[in-house]
């Protein structure tokens, strides 16, 4: 594979402490090396930012919730798809894109890996497929265990070492990556059109709270020594007052240490954290609870979280949560679907404006940037928008203008038709921080590579790592006043390089890349009980065999498959 | 009026894509930069001028420019797209999607036009001469925005799927229609002239529908509320009115719940 430098750019590597020091990257076989020789292709970076390719820890991207909300709108697709050219593919669609405008978009973007973030396990084939089918970007899939029926089962009678073992194996089965936990518990007790909404109500018929579902994963994760840690969308997520739920369930993380072989520090991810930091008894007084939530997390180091920042666009929502894509449909009676998946989860698509003109969707616009705003270690801090839940992930350089610019912020809450009461229920307006780029790195690289256990490959620049190299045509001497150029500069990335192959040139398009799908094989102990369980409930209770469930290797045709050896 | 004459001079194998017949996409323009502007055949780009001989030049704001189409534009779609001033008048008939998206202005159809008129309009007025087929101002699929102002007035008959989640605006159908009236409508009025088959007011939150023939099969979701005297597009009737649909959620002001009205030319 050729040789690349890029010569002379502001490189901003948090994972190394380099903030800003003009100096050279050299990629050959698709790996940062030291040096490389004279017939390198030379990418002048001189006067730009340099940083390794983004991560996107929590994204809504393949999947048949995804394919959902792409066949229940198709007005998504409305003036708003570019034509094909010059081998490149058709982009269609804005809140939920095509595969190819899914792929296209983040590379423009400068980011090299994106986590789908819930994968119904018996549609674990369906996800690969189209992870397959989305170019450039590495991808990797969280299959859902929050509300699992072996998962009750196991943990109702506290056998972590049957969960574990089944947990193993549903990740090899589905090629997953790692615990997501969606509601727990509520999303079961939606079968019975109730939900959970806070840690200690029981689920029906499992007769398990979400408080021992979540600990018994917690506890599971740092038995089998996952690279990543457990991903949470907690209980109660979406209504004013939900904070207190959030705190009680960051609380369960107290006490518990990391335990894996990757360098990940965490035994909690808490997504989409400005979703559950509401105040308020009602939309009446819907207020921010942002710095509660934030406080907590700045004490308790063994906790990451991401923004689900509001971008106030037009888009669609949807998530393993159905009782609330319920309640949502109740509140906006837009087109919604639901669906039950079997033994394992559920899903709700509903279509969402987060408009300018409503003072709650001010209030949620605020929380998700105070969020990022009133953190300390932004190491610990991810930038994501739920996508497509709190807006696109196309917005994400809007995100880092807002959070960089008091000025960007000002700007909005000023187009806000009820400022003032926005203003009134939120800190956004007293606060004047603005982040550096470096900030900006730790959020979208350092932080979210180390949180899932990836730092050999992704997140910084040193030798070894994965040659993902993006370049920013922005100055840090003289980085740009107007919000609208910094956004513009994020959005389309001067230079791409992901593994070592230029596929971004101007914000165009050069290659398809090299993508691979990353996934989990944990090797534990053989469990005749939990083999013998699997086997017994496969003919009693699924609609398929087994031998049908599991995702063939020619559904992920270009694997990274990371293994962890669990001790008996 | 500058007036720009696009006489038809070939006919397109497929149907032609004409987002330039619209005053907003020329005005300012001289004939020769009009003849070059972009027509599409599927995914193939033509010029305007390889169909039509064009003459004229065009104003330099859309509301001083009108467009005549001199002939037959049956397979020319999209004519009057997101227009927002000025004139657009046919001397035959055409094709789909005329006036779709329109803001203002007037577009005077002689003939028939195809499916999707003035399909998601929100100002001016469309005037058709002849039939309309079906999706007569109504929303984009899958959009729960539809017709949000302007007149749209069908002198001939109309198909299915009129005013579908219609807003705002009026829909006139001087002739008869098939089936499907002002479904999912939230608001505007939709007038039919003649008879319709059934199923009016479908879902229906909030609007007037009008129908002073006869509907064949009334929808049970509607309840006779009285029979009124009532003018009608300049016309006297006496019709039956009807709330509904009651199978919808509905909103309320002041304490009472807003229904969809149902206006059906009462039983002599």
């Amino acid at each position: 594979m050729a040789e690349i430098l890029i010569r002379n750019g502001a490189v901003f590597d948090p994972s190394r402490g380099i903030d800003g020091d003009v100096m050279d990257v050299a990629i050959r076989d698709g790996q940062v090396v030291d040096s490389v020789g004279s017939n390198a292709k030379v990418i002048d970076a001189s006067g730009k930012t340099v940083m390794a390719g983004g991560i996107d820890v929590h994204a809504h991207v393949a999947g048949p919730k995804v394919n959902a909300g792409r066949t229940m709108r198709p007005e998504d697709k409305l003036f708003k798809s570019a034509s094909a050219s010059g081998g490149y593919r058709m982009e269609m669609g804005f809140s939920i894109p095509s595969t190819f405008r899914t792929g296209y978009d983040y590379a423009r973007m400068g980011y090299a890996f994106v986590m789908e973030a819930a994968m119904p396990p018996l549609h674990s084939p369906h996800v690969h497929e189209e992870i397959h089918d989305t170019p450039i970007i590495d991808e990797a899939a969280l299959p859902v265990f929050g509300n699992n029926w072996f998962v009750m089962e196991y943990l109702k009678r506290g056998e972590i070492e049957n969960v574990a073992a089944y947990t193993a194996w549903l990740l090899k089965a589905s090629k997953g990556y790692g615990i997501k936990v969606v509601n727990p518990g509520g999303t079961e007790a939606w079968g019975w059109g109730l939900n959970c909404l806070t840690l200690d109500d029981s689920v029906p018929y499992f007769q398990i709270t979400p408080k021992e579902i979540v600990s018994g994963l917690i506890q599971t994760n740092e038995y089998l020594g996952l690279p990543h840690s457990v991903h949470i969308h907690q209980n109660d997520l979406g209504n004013p007052g939900n904070y207190r739920t959030t705190i009680d369930t960051l609380r369960l993380a107290e006490g518990v240490t990391a335990k894996n072989r990757f360098g990940r520090e965490q035994v909690l991810h808490s997504t989409h954290l400005q979703f559950h930091s509401y105040g308020g008894t009602g939309w009446g007084d819907f207020e921010t609870k942002a710095r509660e939530v934030v406080d907590y997390i700045n004490r308790q180091k063994n906790i990451t979280f991401d923004l689900g920042a509001v971008t106030l666009d037009e888009t669609t929502t949807m998530t393993a949560d159905g009782p609330f894509e319920h309640h949502l449909n109740g509140l906006n009676h837009l087109k919604w679907t639901n669906v039950d998946v079997e033994l394992e989860t559920a899903a709700g698509v509903v279509p969402y404006i987060y408009s300018p003109s409503i003072k709650v969707c001010g209030i949620q616009w605020a929380i998700g940037l105070e969020l990022g705003l009133l953190c300390e270690d932004m190491d610990r801090c991810f930038i994501t928008t739920d996508h497509p839940n709190a807006g696109p992930f196309t917005r994400y350089p809007r995100i880092y203008t807002w959070l960089m610019s008091q000025k960007a912020r000002d700007a909005t809450i000023e187009s806000f038709k009820h400022s003032a009461k926005v203003v009134a229920a939120t800190e956004i307006a007293s606060i004047d921080r603005e982040l550096s780029l470096y900030e900006i790195a730790q959020m979208t690289r350092s932080g979210p590579a180390k949180a899932l256990g990836l730092m050999n490959l992704y997140g910084g620049l040193a030798p070894g790592q994965d040659g993902n190299v993006v370049v920013y045509d922005l100055d840090p001497a003289n980085l740009p006043s107007d919000p609208a150029a910094l956004e513009a500069a994020f959005q389309r990335a001067s230079w791409f390089v992901k593994t070592g192959e230029i596929v971004v040139k101007d914000g165009e398009i050069m290659s398809h890349g090299n993508k691979r799908t990353l996934w989990v094989k944990t090797n534990v102990p053989e469990n005749p009980q939990v083999k013998r369980d699997i086997h017994d409930t496969f003919i009693k209770d699924y609609t398929v065999g087994l031998q049908n469930y599991e995702v063939r290797d020619y559904l992920a045709p270009n694997p990274y498959v990371i293994e962890v050896d669990t001790e008996a | 009026m500058p007036t720009v004459t696009l006489k038809p001079i070939a006919e397109p194998e497929l149907c032609l894509d004409c987002y330039a017949i619209s005053p907003d996409a020329i005005a300012g323009l001289a004939e020769s930069e009009i003849a070059d502007l972009d027509v599409w055949e599927g995914k193939v780009k033509h010029r305007l001028g390889d169909f039509f001989a064009v003459s004229g030049n065009a104003g330099q704001t859309p509301d001083e420019t009108h467009i005549v189409v001199d002939g037959d534009a049956s397979r020319m779609k999209y004519i009057g797209y997101k227009m927002t001033g000025g004139l657009v008048t046919v001397k035959g008939s055409a094709d789909m999607y005329v006036g779709g998206w329109m803001k203002g202005g007037k577009v005077h159809v002689m003939g028939n036009v195809d499916s999707f008129c003035g399909i998601q309009m929100e100002g001016g007025e469309i005037l058709v001469d002849g039939r309309a087929q079906n999706h007569v101002g109504c929303a984009y699929r899958g959009d729960w925005r539809g017709m949000r102002g302007g007149t749209l007035r069908i002198r001939g008959d109309a198909g299915n799927d009129i005013g579908t989640f219609i807003n705002g605006g009026t829909i006139i159908v001087e002739g008869n229609a098939f089936i499907h009236v002002s479904t999912h409508g939230e608001g505007g009025t939709v007038i039919v002239k003649g008879d319709v088959q059934g199923r009016v007011g479908g879902q229906m939150v909030k609007g007037d529908v009008y129908v002073l023939g006869e509907i064949q099969h009334m929808l049970p979701g509607f309840k006779k509320v009285e029979t009124i005297e009532k003018e009608v597009d300049g016309g006297t009737y006496r019709l039956d009115h009807y709330v509904g649909d009651l199978g919808e959620r509905h909103p309320t002001s002041k304490g009472q719940p807003v229904y969809g009205n149902l206006y059906v030319r009462a039983a002599t």
